[in-house]
């Protein structure tokens, strides 16, 4: 139960920001902070279907991770979920064609040691 | 670098620092809220609480941020750059709730903290532009 938890919420959260950088891609560079331009670019952003999945993927994460904390402890929970770093780098550069360079790799690999050390 | 390259670097530092503070800041005042002592009458009741009514404002503002960030910035930058909030988490418990920072938890701090510097060097966008944004 617990490890099938872990996997939900890996892959949802995976899933849910994968679609939403595509998403946001899409509709494009928000540099207009003024509040009607900025509430007009969210209108259109909450009706990209790419976004609104990836809200789904992102509750369906949500409420599996509430899950594993109730046959989990915390310090199981965060290290658990580390790998996502790992996985939606491997995903973002082979779905969204990111570049991840030497440096990039290295770096998200130290995140994820250190959010499984930091939980301990 | 050209001269809007390092303002697209400074934009983007900025708007990841909004992430994380309001991400941080939001889950602190959160469950700042839900330990509150006095028992909710009815199930809405917790989000009349002024804690958790910050919390959750801070939380949406997160979302936004992180929304527009990642509406310029690539997913393997946003994503090892923002996990300096578990770092800030960390730092806060130890200043503010006067909890234990283990030897490892320290170790980890310093993993984060090197990943994040190694990424933040990097190039901020690596893809095409498909929408038109905020030029719609």
């Amino acid at each position: 139960m617990t490890w099938l938890l872990v996997t939900i919420i890996v892959g949802a959260t995976a899933c849910g920001e994968l679609l939403q950088t595509h998403g946001m891609k899409t509709h494009g560079e928000i540099h207009d902070f003024r509040p009607g331009p900025l509430g007009r670019a969210f209108g259109r952003v909450a009706r990209n279907p790419h976004v609104a999945a990836s809200v789904l993927f992102m509750a369906i994460s949500f409420f599996a991770f509430m899950s594993l904390l109730k046959v989990a402890d915390l310090s199981f929970a965060v290290p658990a979920t580390a790998a996502t770093y790992v996985i939606e780098t491997i995903l973002a550069r082979f779905l969204l064609k990111e570049r991840v360079g030497r440096k990039r790799w290295a770096g998200a690999l130290l995140v994820a040691c250190g959010v499984a050390l930091i939980a301990l | 670098m050209t001269a809007s390259s390092s303002r697209l670097r400074l934009r983007t530092r900025l708007l990841a620092v909004v992430v994380i503070l309001s991400n941080v800041l939001g889950n602190f005042f959160l469950s700042r809220g839900m330990k509150s002592p006095e028992p909710p009458g009815f199930l809405l009741a917790v989000f009349l609480n002024p804690w958790v009514m910050l919390g959750v404002s801070l939380l949406i503002l997160w979302m936004l941020a992180r929304m527009t960030l990642l509406s310029w910035a690539d997913l393997t930058y946003v994503l090892p750059v923002t996990a300096l909030g578990y770092v800030l988490t960390a730092l806060m418990g130890r200043l503010f709730l006067g909890e234990h920072v283990s030897l490892g938890r320290w170790a980890g701090i310093a993993l984060i903290v090197g990943g994040v510097f190694l990424v933040g060097n990097t190039p901020i966008r690596t893809t095409a532009n498909h929408g038109k944004g905020d030029a719609a």
